[in-house]
């Protein structure tokens, strides 16, 4: 179940437009944020809130990078290694995460903590190389780094989850 | 710890305007900005007539700073002064062009003075709601510039009788979701508007069928920022501060092998070597450099011996390159520009919105081949052929983003030409000295 | 390459642009735009294609004008009529003065505007899109139903690249069963989108969508794996490549070793033209090969699928005696002469009052005009009926009285009519085409639908407006609004206002309006502006036919009525034999005559009165002798004492007239070993009983109506050519004796009688499942 207060945020965000199929996309992130991924029952309850067919809110999903439809990590790891990043060693930064976490692109740590992706320009790139952990951004990234932050992030986790 | 540092140049040869304000303690609040000039030349603007801001603003030689160019003015002036349906002015927030990241300190440090040229804009089209188009990964921008609205709406700077003037503007900020597509401007409106960012068929331009169907003004984030210092200072300030048809000033957001990266604000004109060698401090450990991307993935690569070229959009394009985002690229001498171009073209393969056949097929079969060329499978004929493919993706495309994967990879392939046919003659890369096949 | 010239149903229109029609915020399908709109009635624009000057209307598109000097631009995502993509640029053209390659699908024509489409430039620019294509597209052509019709292979054929720069490996998702009916390959899928746009701008069902994005870009169905549609299969029609395949045709043969017969779908009354494929006497597919006529591609899932029942097991193949309590397979050679032989013994021993014969709304004209003369002349009887759908006998009655009987509406008038008033129906059920014009009427240049209904139909989102009436509440409506009932809703005030506001409305109604109630619908109808007009729905194929041609107990050929000495006179000469004077009974009364005991004998060529009317089975066994023509072994046909196995519509010649009363020539194409048409099993009888008709092809009988009857004074040649041609059919007929008499069958897009009960097309979806009348 949406929480009340993101369902307040619906209503708020499709106030501010004109045509209720503009707030689709924030509506798909939020509910994204709060599930974890678009679920089936977000589709039903986006396209129901903005009037389209649900059909119309898969159409948009799948053209989304950000949007998907099933489960990622907690923390949603995303290296950029586009170009100003590559020059800056971010194919070794991402290389080097594959093997801290033990996962590949694409892929969930089996405790569903963590999930990798290499990602497009982030728009950090004067802080090469850098990525996202969910909206967080980390710049100027090297593998030390990399690992202090995920042990970080790790004990952050109550230990059964481990 | 979690860094919202969009990361900041510091150059004494750099002319500060739009980014005057950044680093001044609390600068993205309303109390810091109004304490210096803010909202003065909104209400400038408001005490005269709208065709005016536009003559102000086309007098400046502001072009457009998202990359095509365009005189601001001008592309004003073709919103219709009446109209059955409401205007609207977007704000185009959705940085994503590779090598650019200067509409995040713009939005970071001064969100007021980005609202401030939007209602300008709004006044001067007569238009009465906007939307700031901030790419979804921006999240933590959405915040702040969300926080600034509140407050320029609470201080009477958006919303119904703007400063007693009788002019109402509403603006709210809008989310997308990862499409470097959608900072194409039609394809921006057809995501606006919850659809799939596919871009639409011009004509119409969006200055008369634009955002629902109305006449709609698209600017970038760096645009807008500048219009409250023209409307302040006037037009033949702003204009003079750059070269002849170039007004202002320009964000340069100087990246890769540079020893000092970082977003520069340099009067437009200023000179690619000196920017390179005197503002980023020369390339990344003493070494040479081989080329220089100009303004973001989309543009021709130059050659170490053509940086001697002027910042400006007609100098850089006499270059034969782009002067684009303002995302200069540094690459030194150890960079494989295979690999470059197949990463540049892997990037558009992965951003093509697939409407259009030349770029949904090409791009797809240029990042395969560049993939496999590096990876050591080179063929003698893949150069010739990937530059025929190129070509046909050239100027084929329903919107730019084709031309954008096209120009770089086409220059690369000219230019460059030697590495390729070393790669031939090697069976690997010279520069990795091992044959990997890309998993990619 | 399928021939582009074709008249296409989207949007041919002669109505002035609106300005915002102009503009095409596309190209993404779900926005409401339209394409551009030629304007006829302005002044020509003059420009040069290839050298050639070319006058073509403002706002013509450049593909189209060159389409008029002959010149063919290759395009897949345009389409005539649908929105405007600019998606597979291979309609690139070099435009004088432009500064790179434009496509012609998109540029709107200016004056002085000089365009090229065989430069050098020009070729390797199309060349190049195919290579592209190409790149991913498997060259699995062999085995691909498309092959030897694919708008692709057509043209890599002309424009070239033949040879392959393309050395990584292709892209593949595997193939998906959209449903039973259709498939996807997606490999083969070029993303043209034609799918798309058809379902939400042709079928108003919006069941595709396009899912990710670049190279991995892909259709989707609306149920993630599965389609939920009208299964109308338009969009395989429409595929330029074997993307979208058919399940009934999927890997059966290849095109070139078909034989292609063009005809008339035989479901509902509206009469689309449709292409029978046929290789070895078995029918292999439908569509609209030609796109001739005026529903050109369009088919609904009943016209292109549902054909099948022709070609099923359970055909009845050799006529039935009952011998000993059990119907027993015989010859026609045995069965027909024991016809006539317990015929004759009934008239004998009880009179011609006591024969009475049921036929049919599917049967050709020629078959129903000669099972009337056959039931007036030879039995010597008028107890003739069929199942009426519609009252189209009011309808003519009613105009003709108002000296309005030119006021019948063709299909082709209602897709550019301004302003339609449809009373009662579910035309998306139970007229598919009727219900797509009216859908073109207001996408192309926004008409003005209007609603009367007691159920929520699917024309709604149409609509202007919608009155929703009480279950039945449709004629009292009517009453109401002619000022003939004092109930006048709220609504019905606004929709006469409208109405009155309109010019030239096009009234379509059901058969809740009958009788006395067709006369005050005509009466009101004709008080509005304009010159307004009418079509009654009936629901099958010669519906409309049935009543033209007089299987009716009181009414003769062309609607002149029995007790009409004149009318009579002109029929009798025709015949060259007497119509009894003795009044015939309607259909509910034969079925009373039979529970009573009055027939005797029952004739039944395709009609299945057990199920249509709930007649007690056990009534039938009253009877002396029953005689069933049939396809198909049906609750009456089991009663029968002789069962004679008839031909479908695809096995016989002859001609259908459509609900708006527009005659079509239906052609024969295979023939299922051992059945007999209506129309020869009537000659044989007729000669057996001792009346040597000298007919010997429907078309001897049709020149008989044509010379013969009224409204029937059709020209020959227009038939000939494919046209639908109108009729203009006007008499006296006597009231209609009771409203029971009318009624449809209110079959759904997936029911079409009995026949409908042995298709596997139409009982394979899930969508026949769904609660009748279900808005897709």
């Amino acid at each position: 179940m949406l929480s009340d207060s993101l369902l307040k945020k619906f209503d708020q965000l499709i106030a501010r437009y004109p045509l209720k199929r503009s707030a689709m996309v924030p509506l798909l992130l939020y509910a994204q944020d709060e599930v974890g991924h678009v679920s089936e029952e977000v589709i039903a309850e986006v396209a129901r809130r903005v009037e389209v067919r649900p059909i119309e809110v898969v159409e948009v999903i799948g053209y989304y990078s950000m949007l998907h439809r099933h489960p990622v990590g907690k923390y949603n790891v995303q290296v950029c290694t586009n170009i100003s990043c590559m020059l800056r060693g971010a194919d070794e930064v991402f290389e080097h995460c594959c093997k801290k976490l033990g996962i590949k692109n694409k892929q969930t740590t089996p405790d569903g903590l963590f999930s990798l992706e290499e990602v497009e320009c982030l728009g950090a790139c004067c802080g090469a190389p850098a990525m996202q952990i969910n909206y967080d951004f980390y710049e100027n990234l090297t593998p030390e780094k990399f690992d202090a932050l995920i042990e970080e992030l790790k004990k952050k986790e109550p230990r059964s989850k481990m | 710890m979690p860094g919202y540092h969009s990361p900041m140049g510091n150059s004494p040869l750099e002319v500060k305007v739009i980014s005057k304000r950044f680093g001044l303690p609390n600068s993205s609040s309303l109390d810091v900005f109004v304490q210096h000039d803010g909202y003065q030349a909104l209400k400038k603007a408001l005490a005269v007539k709208p065709e005016d801001v536009i003559n102000e603003v086309k007098n400046s030689g502001l072009r457009g700073r998202g990359g095509a160019g365009f005189n601001t003015g001008m592309k004003w002036s073709f919103v219709p002064k009446q109209s059955a349906k409401p205007k609207y002015v977007v704000c185009n927030a959705d940085e994503s062009e590779p090598g650019t990241c200067k509409d995040r300190p713009l939005m970071e440090y001064d969100p007021h003075q980005l609202i401030e040229g939007i209602v300008i804009a709004g006044y001067a089209i007569q238009s009465h709601q906007g939307f700031i188009y901030v790419r979804g990964e921006y999240r933590y921008l959405l915040d702040i510039v969300d926080k600034a609205l509140a407050e320029a709406y609470a201080a009477g700077f958006l919303g119904k009788n703007i400063q007693g003037s009788g002019f109402d503007f509403d603006l709210c900020t809008h989310t997308g979701a990862g499409a470097y597509e959608c900072g194409e401007e039609t394809a921006l409106l057809n995501s606006l508007e919850g659809l799939r960012g596919y871009p639409r068929i011009k004509p119409p331009f969006p200055a008369v069928v634009g955002l629902y169907g109305g006449p709609t003004v698209v600017n970038n984030v760096e645009t807008l920022s500048n219009v409250p210092h023209i409307l302040l200072n006037g037009a033949d300030w702003y204009s003079k501060l750059g070269s002849p048809k170039n007004g202002g000033t320009r964000l340069f957001c100087l990246s890769g092998h540079i020893a000092r990266p970082g977003v520069y604000e340099l009067p437009m004109g200023f000179p690619l070597r000196r920017i390179i060698e005197e503002v980023g401090g020369g390339v990344l450990g003493g070494k040479k450099l081989k080329a220089v991307i100009p303004g973001g993935s989309s543009c021709p690569v130059l050659t170490a011996d053509e940086i001697d070229v002027n910042m400006d959009y007609d100098s850089v394009a006499k270059a034969g390159s782009m002067l684009g985002s303002g995302g200069v690229v540094v690459l030194d001498e150890d960079t494989c520009m295979v690999k470059l171009a197949g990463r540049i073209m892997r990037f558009y393969a992965h951003e093509s919105c697939g409407w259009c056949i030349p770029c949904r097929e090409g791009t797809s079969w240029l990042k395969h081949l560049f993939d496999r060329f590096h990876g050591g499978a080179a063929l003698a004929n893949d150069p010739d052929t990937a530059l025929d493919v190129s070509m046909n993706i050239l100027g084929k495309t329903l919107c730019p983003l084709g031309d954008a994967a096209a120009m770089p990879t086409i220059s690369i392939l000219k230019k460059f030409r030697h590495e390729f046919e070393e790669h031939i003659k090697l069976g690997y890369c010279p520069y990795e000295k091992t044959v990997v096949m890309s998993e990619k | 390459m399928k021939e582009q010239t074709h008249k296409s149903p989207f949007v041919i229109l002669d109505m002035p642009p609106k300005q915002e029609n102009l503009h095409v915020p596309g190209p993404y399908t779900r926005s409401p735009s339209l394409s551009p709109r030629a304007n006829p009635a302005a002044e020509p624009v003059t420009l040069t294609i290839n050298g050639k000057e070319v006058k073509v209307p403002p706002g013509t598109l450049v593909i189209e004008a060159a389409k008029q000097a002959g010149i063919e631009i290759p395009s897949y995502c345009y389409y005539p009529g649908l929105t405007l993509q600019g998606a597979c640029r291979m309609c690139l053209v070099a435009i004088e003065k432009m500064p790179k390659l434009q496509t012609a699908c998109t540029t709107v024509v200016a004056s002085g505007m000089v365009v090229h489409t065989e430069t050098e430039e020009v070729k390797n620019a199309r060349k190049a899109m195919l290579e592209f294509l190409l790149t991913n597209h498997p060259l699995d052509c062999p085995v691909c139903d498309k092959g030897g019709e694919c708008e692709l292979q057509d043209a890599v054929f002309r424009y070239g690249a033949a040879e392959t720069r393309f050395m990584e490996s292709k892209l593949h998702h595997e193939e998906k069963q959209f449903s039973n009916l259709v498939y996807y390959d997606w490999p083969r899928c070029i993303l043209c989108y034609r799918c798309v746009r058809v379902c939400d701008e042709g079928l108003d069902v919006n069941a595709y969508g396009i899912g990710f994005r670049g190279a991995h870009s892909e259709i989707i169905p609306n149920q993630g794996e599965k389609l939920e549609c009208e299964e109308c299969g338009m969009c395989i029609d429409i595929c330029p490549v074997g993307a979208l395949t058919s399940g009934t045709y999927r890997y059966k043969t290849r095109p070139w070793e078909l034989t292609y017969t063009g005809t008339i779908c035989n479901h509902c009354g509206d009469g689309c033209k449709t292409t029978l494929a046929i290789r070895n006497n078995v029918i292999i597919r439908a569509n609209n090969r030609d796109h001739s006529g005026s529903n050109g591609e369009f088919l609904c899932v009943k016209g292109r699928f549902g054909w099948d029942f022709v070609n099923h097991d359970q055909r009845l193949t050799a006529p039935l005696i009952r011998k000993n309590g059990r119907q027993e397979t015989s010859t026609w050679e045995e069965a027909l002469p024991m016809v006539v032989e317990r015929l004759t013994a009934v008239i004998k021993e009880h009179g011609p009052s006591s024969v009475a014969v049921i036929g049919s709304n599917r049967t050709t004209n020629e078959e129903n005009y000669l099972l009337g003369r056959f039931a007036r002349t030879v039995l010597g009887t008028n107890n003739l009926d069929h199942h009426r759908t519609a009252d189209f006998s009011s309808l003519v009655g009613a105009l003709t009285a108002a000296d309005a009987d030119g006021r019948y509406a063709t299909i082709e008038d209602i897709a550019v009519a301004s302003s339609i008033l449809v009373v009662g129906n579910d035309p998306t059920h139970q007229h598919p085409f009727i219900a797509y014009q009216i859908r073109q009427a207001v996408r192309s240049h926004d008409a003005h639908l209007y609603l009367l209904n007691s159920q929520e139909i699917k024309l709604q989102r149409q609509a202007k407006q919608v009155v929703t009436v009480a279950a039945g509440g449709e004629a009292e409506s009517i009453r109401a609004l002619a000022g003939k009932s004092s109930t006048v809703s709220d609504d019905l005030g606004t929709l006469q206002e409208n109405l009155r506001k309109e010019s030239g409305t096009i009234i379509i109604f059901g058969d809740e309006i009958r009788g006395s109630d067709v006369t005050t619908l005509v009466q009101w109808g004709l008080t509005l502006p304009g010159q307004t007009r009418f079509v009654a729905l009936g629901d099958y194929a010669n519906s409309r036919g049935a009543a033209d041609m007089g299987l009716l107990p009181d009414v003769l050929p062309g609607y002149g009525s029995l007790a009409d000495s004149t009318a009579c006179a002109q029929i009798e000469s025709a015949w060259g034999a007497k119509i009894p004077a003795v009044s015939g009974r309607n259909i509910r009364s034969i079925l009373q005559g039979v529970e009573s005991g009055e027939i005797k004998a029952l004739l039944v060529f395709g009609s299945n009165p057990v199920k249509t009317f709930s007649l007690p089975k056990e009534h039938l066994g009253k009877l002396a002798f029953l005689m069933v023509a049939e396809l198909f072994p049906t609750e009456t046909s089991e009663a029968a004492d002789v069962v004679l196995p008839a031909t479908s519509f695809a096995e016989k010649s002859g001609t259908v007239t459509n609900t708006c009363g527009q005659v079509q020539v239906l052609k024969k194409t295979m023939r299922k070993a051992g059945t007999r048409s209506d129309l020869e099993i009537l000659l044989a009888l007729a000669r057996l009983m001792g009346h040597p008709w000298s007919y010997r092809t429907a078309d001897d009988v049709l020149r008989e109506i044509i010379a013969h009857v009224p409204g029937y004074a059709i020209a020959l040649p227009n038939l000939l050519v494919g046209r639908a041609v109108q009729t203009q059919p006007a008499g006296t007929p006597p009231a209609l004796a009771s409203t029971d008499l009318v009624f449809s069958s209110k079959d759904s897009l997936f029911t079409s009688g009995t026949v409908s009960r042995y298709s596997w097309a139409l009982n394979s979806v899930d969508e026949a499942k769904k609660p009748h009348g279900h808005i897709f």
